[in-house]
């Protein structure tokens, strides 16, 4: 195979042959490295890249295999982090001002997991500021742009993270999903993008935006990569007390099981209004390809999801404007000068350090949490989450999983909705109500539009049922003609 | 002053004294050098979680139990969001609607009443940082933070507004004091901090329902700070209102040396906390039986072991009082009653002798050099009658520096008493012949005179002669010389 072949290869493969002894770890890493160096400055997929650190782990990887140490199916892999997870002594900004050049004194829970397995560092991908967006515009430092069409918007919050996937930059990747920050970039990208379960994957590490929504989740190019990079992140940690013992790895071989006899429910009244007549399309196309697989399609009711929007501006904001309360200016990271006291100090770090998004937010949190507003806004909220995680559970104990698709529409223009938060806020509406409901949600590539242009479909489980997700994305990803598709910018040598 | 009633309800912090912190792995210990005891988690550094320290939950509900309160089954951490530089998150994690513990009471006594102050509850939270403000250039403020003490684990009590005067205020703190610091729980130092008090203080006239409006007085570094504090408080809204003014709702800060309580910028107290539940950590949920466990392994508190002394060793409410002031204290008292086996007289020697010493000294009891086997011998010995309290005074302070025992001192020393009639006829004639112009005057009728021969007798022999036996020889001698 010729070294441009290789970032075409599933995570899969290169694991395999790297175990095998067939290729270095190092070898992986050139190849990837060499693809990014021709595609990432264009696309604005990272915020950090290190080639010295990744050849210095790919090099670590070789050295353990050679010394007989048993790694998992994902050593020497490449993975790309997206800039909130917390890396030791490498720059961590969350595409923030703020936290400019502030480099983290640990690693969080996943980096650790991931360098147990022996997968390789790959570099910080760009990202909404704190994870507050959905089309990685918001980013201090630059926009990322969708490798299908540089013109759009990758999404976000994890833009970066989807987007090096899609433009075989890298195999897999991590990002956070707080509203659908991993499964709309994921659909906008045209890749496979898992927000597990809440508590499936420990927050260790994880830059927090909104405690009780944030989860980490893998970007890849299949259905079993997806799996093989959710499976070296889950599981219980003690660093975590909303981490959860019931959350277990995937068993590829029950991918591969089909859908016969599985029941899957379609939400056709929140469908109702404002979807792209191509994204329904591919809503009917993948139903009745599982329905030709054995399974069966109903409808079922989510009543509450329509409030979801509401609910979680309310929700989010709240927790985001205390957790961010940190950035003071005071011990770390950005600091305003010439202020002339406490309070002045305060107002003009945040005021320049943090960007219009995230300052809007952690304006609407504050004042859902201020005295006299909070039974109206925060427990209102709090009150409708409770609902609408029931309209989950009433729904998922008739179907096994709820399809849906993961956004209303292909991906938009660069600066199309960045002036319009509230049309911005709209594109998560179909995102949002797992999120709200802490259930495992994976959004599937299903098909392009005319123009040339990824769609996603979203299917949304149990608690801890991921491997179901997997497995019926597994079997309409047998069927889908697009399924090996690339993205023009990285097909070929010269893009 | 007449005319008005205070009302005043008290909140103490107390330090748990936990090995590590409440949300992390990092010492509790006092005095390290700054920014050493501290970890990503009491750092606040970004994507770092809080994960509950087990004994800082059995600590306050050891607490709870203590003071009577009913211990929630479930209670809700919560986030009090306020920015400081010595907060490194920007909130502090405490409890806001549903604290670990509800109701429960501390029952004091002032001028021989008691009288049982409620309280509102009792939470867990953690505590900040501190800010140091050192001497700089003139104009320049430099202000420098330690976090050796985020994330420390902290009980907030709050009272009811029950209590009515500083001296009923003062024994308050004093009695919960005591019984945190019988169960082990906090160590009650309040110059280092691990015990804090913010005094919320209203005045009104006397026979009127609703209460005045209050201000919030901090900063009051002990006891007896907090009683003059609450003087001062009172006193200062009663003048007020007899002026024709009003009380504002504010924070004062104690400033004990000019006795006096000044107003906070308002800058720094104009605070909407925004409390919601910790997302970052589950509801703390306790079983009744987790719950049971802690309270059959309670210590003994404060007022059953008063309970228990005067009515095993019969000594008075007063002495039992005394006596259990700590529970060291309380141990070595016991322990010397019970080796005594006259629990009065033992409460004599150790309210008077012991502590007496130990207040001059500033010595603990477990300090003090005479442990209570030595001094439950010594009691023995005095309770058989076996030496007079005078000589046993002499062996008590032989043995505050030499290691014997009571009954090797007396022997050594030849301290044993002088009462047999054959040493005491022989003592009393040495006395006759060495005064013989005194002998004239007793015999002569002078009977006050006699007196000062016992004296002698008693200084001949270092106060062992049988005070009673030793007249009766002298007598005697007398008649027989």
């Amino acid at each position: 195979m010729k070294p441009e072949e290789a970032p075409r290869e599933t995570a899969e493969s290169i694991g395999r042959s790297v175990q095998s002894g067939e290729r270095s770890a190092v070898e992986v890493a050139k190849t990837f490295l060499a693809r990014a160096d021709r595609t990432a400055a264009r696309l604005g997929t990272y915020l950090h890249r290190d080639a010295a650190r990744t050849l210095a782990a790919a090099g670590e990887v070789d050295t353990r295999i050679l010394a007989g140490e048993k790694l998992s199916p994902l050593a020497g892999v490449p993975v790309a982090l997206k800039d909130n997870l917390c890396t030791r002594g490498i720059p961590t900004t969350c595409g923030s001002r703020i936290l400019e050049g502030y480099l983290p004194p640990y690693d969080a829970h996943v980096v650790e997991r991931l360098h147990r397995a022996g997968a390789v560092f790959a570099g910080k991908t760009n990202c909404d500021e704190f994870a507050m967006g959905s089309s990685t515009e918001n980013s201090a430092y630059f926009p990322t742009r969708n490798p299908w069409d540089p013109e759009r918007v990758p999404g976000g919050s994890s833009g970066g993270s989807a987007a090096t996937v899609a433009a075989l930059e890298a195999p897999l990747s991590l990002g956070s999903d707080t509203g659908g920050s991993v499964r709309q970039p994921a659909a906008f990208c045209g890749v496979y993008g898992l927000k597990p379960t809440y508590g499936a994957v420990s927050r260790y590490g994880l830059v927090a935006f909104a405690s009780s929504l944030d989860q980490i989740g893998p970007f890849a190019r299949t259905a079993r990569d997806t799996a093989l990079l959710y499976n070296a992140i889950c599981g219980p940690d003690e660093r975590d007390s909303t981490s959860r013992a019931e959350a277990k790895p995937v068993g590829l071989e029950d991918l591969e099981r089909g859908v016969r006899g599985l029941k899957i429910g379609i939400p056709r009244d929140l469908i109702a209004e404002g979807v792209d007549p191509e994204v329904l399309a591919s809503l009917d196309r993948v139903a009745r390809t599982l329905e030709s697989e054995g399974a069966s399609i109903l409808d079922v009711a989510l009543p509450h999801a329509r409030y979801s929007i509401a609910t979680y501006y309310l929700i989010a904001p709240a927790e985001a404007s205390s957790n961010l309360a940190r950035y003071d200016g005071v011990r770390y990271g950005f600091r305003a000068k010439n202020a002339s006291n406490l309070q002045e100090m305060y107002a003009a770090t945040r005021g320049t350090g943090f960007g219009r998004e995230v300052r809007r937010r952690i304006l609407l949190g504050t004042y859902a949490l201020s005295a006299g507003y909070y039974d109206a806004y925060y427990l209102r909220a709090m009150k409708v989450r409770t609902l609408i995680r029931k309209d989950f559970s009433e729904a998922l104990a008739q179907a096994d999983a709820i399809l849906l698709p993961t956004t209303p529409t292909p991906p938009f223009k660069l600066g199309e909705k960045v002036d319009d938060p509230l049309a911005m806020y709209l594109n998560d509406i179909f995102s949002i109500p797992a999120s709200l409901a802490g259930a495992p949600a994976l959004s599937v590539p299903a098909g392009m539009t005319r123009a040339g242009l990824p769609i996603g479909m979203q299917l949304v489980g149990r608690p801890f049922d991921e491997g179901t997700l997997l497995r019926i994305a597994r079997t309409w990803e047998k069927r889908n003609e697009d399924a090996l598709r690339v993205p023009p910018i990285a097909a070929g040598g010269r893009a | 002053m007449s005319g008005y009633e205070t009302v005043i309800g008290l909140e103490v912090h107390a330090q748990l004294k936990t090995e590590s912190k409440i949300f992390c792995g990092c010492s509790t210990r006092f005095g390290a050098r700054p920014n050493t005891q501290v970890c990503p988690v009491c750092l606040g550094l970004p994507g770092v979680l809080p994960v509950l320290n087990e004994r800082a939950v059995r600590f306050a509900v050891m607490a709870g139990l203590a003071v009577g309160s009913a211990i929630e089954g479930r209670s809700v951490f919560a986030r009090k969001n306020y920015f400081y530089p010595d907060l490194p998150k920007g909130y502090q994690i405490s409890q806001y609607d549903r604290p670990l513990c509800s109701g429960g009471g501390v029952d004091i006594q002032v001028d021989g009443v008691w009288k049982r102050i409620g309280l509102v509850r009792i939470h867990l939270e953690e505590d900040a940082g501190k800010s140091i403000h050192p001497e700089g250039r003139e104009g320049v403020t430099t202000t420098l933070v330690d976090l050796n003490r985020s994330g420390v684990p902290l009980i907030e009590i709050v009272s009811e507004p029950e209590i009515r005067s500083g001296a009923e205020a003062y024994d308050y703190l004093i009695r919960l004091k005591q019984t945190l610091m019988y169960l082990d729980v906090c160590d009650g130092n309040m110059e280092e901090g691990s015990l804090r008090c913010d005094a919320n203080v209203s005045v009104r006239p006397l026979g009127q329902v609703e209460f005045g409006t209050k201000t919030e007085v901090k900063n009051m570094n002990s006891f007896r700070n907090v009683e003059r504090a609450i003087a001062f408080e009172t006193e200062r809204q009663i003048r007020l209102l007899e002026s024709g003014g009003r009380v504002v709702q504010e924070t004062l800060l104690w400033n004990a040396d000019k006795n006096q309580a000044e107003p906070m910028r308002s800058k720094e107290e104009a605070h909407d906390y925004r409390y919601f539940p910790e997302p970052d950590l589950l509801p703390l949920d306790l079983t009744t039986a987790w719950i049971e466990s802690v309270r059959s392994n309670l210590p003994e508190l404060p007022h059953q072991v008063r309970a228990r002394l005067e009515r095993e060793l019969e000594i008075p409410a007063y002495d039992a009082e005394v006596l259990t002031e700590t529970r060291a204290l309380a141990r070595y008292y016991e322990e010397t009653a019970r080796r005594a086996g006259n629990g009065k007289l033992a409460s004599n020697w150790i309210m008077t002798e012991v502590n007496g010493i130990r207040n001059k000294q500033g010595q603990s009891i477990e300090e003090f050099p005479i442990r209570p086997d030595r001094l439950g011998a010594l009691v023995k010995m005095i309770a058989e009658e076996r030496i007079s309290g005078k000589i046993g005074k002499q062996v008590f302070e032989l043995m505050l520096t030499q290691p014997e025992g009571p009954e090797e001192l007396v022997n050594a020393k030849g301290l044993l008493p002088i009462d047999d009639e054959s040493s005491l006829r022989a003592l009393a004639r040495e006395v006759i012949a060495a005064n013989p112009g005194p002998v004239a005057e007793v015999k002569a009728g002078k009977e006050r005179t006699f007196a000062f021969l016992v004296g002698q007798a008693m200084k001949q022999s270092r106060g062992r002669a049988h005070p009673e036996k030793i007249q009766d020889a002298l007598r005697k001698e007398l008649a027989a010389s």
